[in-house]
């Protein structure tokens, strides 16, 4: 599998307060417009998943990663070359099931979370949902439909922030025309 | 389950120490986040002014907040009282934290003493937009004009700022004439 290094790996920056602020603006304008937590949840999925779609281009891109060889590898490859690519940052894979099926990510310094409070009255938000759209988003593209959710957010005052993944299928019939 | 619901965090946002800010990120996990902004505006508005309206909110919720960090963290709390110096401010200090360069150009209108302008050849929120050939107005800079005039609104300036094609991207800042009034009465102070 030869891709050609075209871009680069050395990526344009951007600052990271910048991105921060832009993020919350993007969140506290979903909490005007929606009625619920729940329903700023999904559209931030939304939203996350949109961008995932289209982050996998980039990231494979740029990358030079070839095709995981079990859902062990993708975790790795998630941590430490996606995350840390794209925020900067490397979350710990744990706790994995015993099937090897499902893993947890378990994310410091946050980027997205940097001068953020929960305000009271808001603990079914999940501040950085983003997150598992471009998750789900990401993988699906490469033929892997996957849960994610939230089992523990620093916001809420929990300890950590642990994103759990769960390997649902391979996706069969997504390949596009004119790929092997 | 149940931590979660009663406990708050022990350590408030407040005391933790502000962040120096030095940290920078890759710039597509930008144009990504920027572009699902614009294209959920764009979902909710008929027409290109109020879309710019929108994108323009959200720079302000950008650009009140990163006024408290830059003053916090170079000013030392103290705000700028001149005109001039508060327009050098946003087109060094905060283009450069934001955007990592200064913007090109500062100028005053020569036929409107309320009438400043912010020159950018090439903003980088436009970087990755392609404006559709029936929206040829929209320029989603709007964004960054939102930050400028919150900055602005902030210090006790009240202004409208607004993004314009023009040699790349003008920023057009109005400034309330009360503002104008009270920097003449400044001067020689």
């Amino acid at each position: 599998m030869s891709r050609q290094a075209g871009r680069g790996t050395e990526a344009k920056k951007v600052s990271a307060e910048l991105f921060t602020l832009t993020y919350g603006a993007l969140v506290a304008q979903l909490i005007k417009d929606y009625e619920s937590d729940e329903e700023v949840n999904k559209q931030l999925d939304k939203m996350g998943y949109n961008i995932g779609v289209r982050l996998i281009e980039d990231f494979l891109a740029r990358s030079s990663v070839g095709r995981c060889h079990d859902f062990r590898e993708t975790a790795d490859v998630i941590a430490k070359v996606g995350f840390k690519m794209f925020l900067g940052i490397t979350p710990t894979v744990a706790n994995w099931s015993p099937a090897g099926d499902e893993f947890s990510l378990i994310v410091d310094n946050n980027p997205l979370t940097e001068f953020v409070e929960l305000p009271d009255g808001h603990q079914n938000l999940n501040y950085s949902n983003l997150l598992s759209g471009v998750l789900r988003g990401s993988l699906e593209m490469v033929q892997m439909e996957v849960d994610v959710t939230f089992l523990q957010d620093a916001l809420k005052g929990d300890n950590t922030t642990e994103i759990r993944l769960k390997f649902i299928r391979r996706l069969e019939d997504a390949l596009p025309a004119g790929e092997e | 389950m149940e931590s979660r619901m009663t406990s708050r965090p022990k350590q408030s946002i407040l005391d933790k120490p502000l962040s120096k800010g030095k940290g920078d990120l890759n710039l597509s996990s930008f144009a990504f986040l920027f572009s699902e902004m614009v294209q959920y505006c764009q979902n909710r508005v008929h027409t290109v002014p109020e879309l710019q309206q929108k994108l323009s909110d959200l720079g302000q919720h950008v650009g009140f907040r990163i006024l408290d960090t830059l003053f916090l963290r170079e000013k030392n709390y103290k705000r700028e009282i001149k005109l001039l110096n508060m327009l050098l401010f946003v087109k060094t200090t905060v283009w450069k934290t934001l955007f990592g360069k200064e913007a090109d150009k500062l100028e005053h209108a020569n036929d409107d003493d309320k009438t400043y302008y912010i020159v950018e050849k090439d903003p980088l929120v436009n970087k990755f937009i392609s404006v559709p050939k029936d929206k040829g107005s929209l320029n989603c800079a709007a964004f960054t004009a939102g930050i400028v005039e919150a900055v602005l609104n902030g210090c006790g300036f009240p202004a409208k700022v607004t993004a314009h094609w023009h040699r790349g991207t003008t920023y057009m800042i109005k400034f309330d004439e009360a503002v104008i009034l009270r920097d003449k009465s400044m001067e020689g102070r």
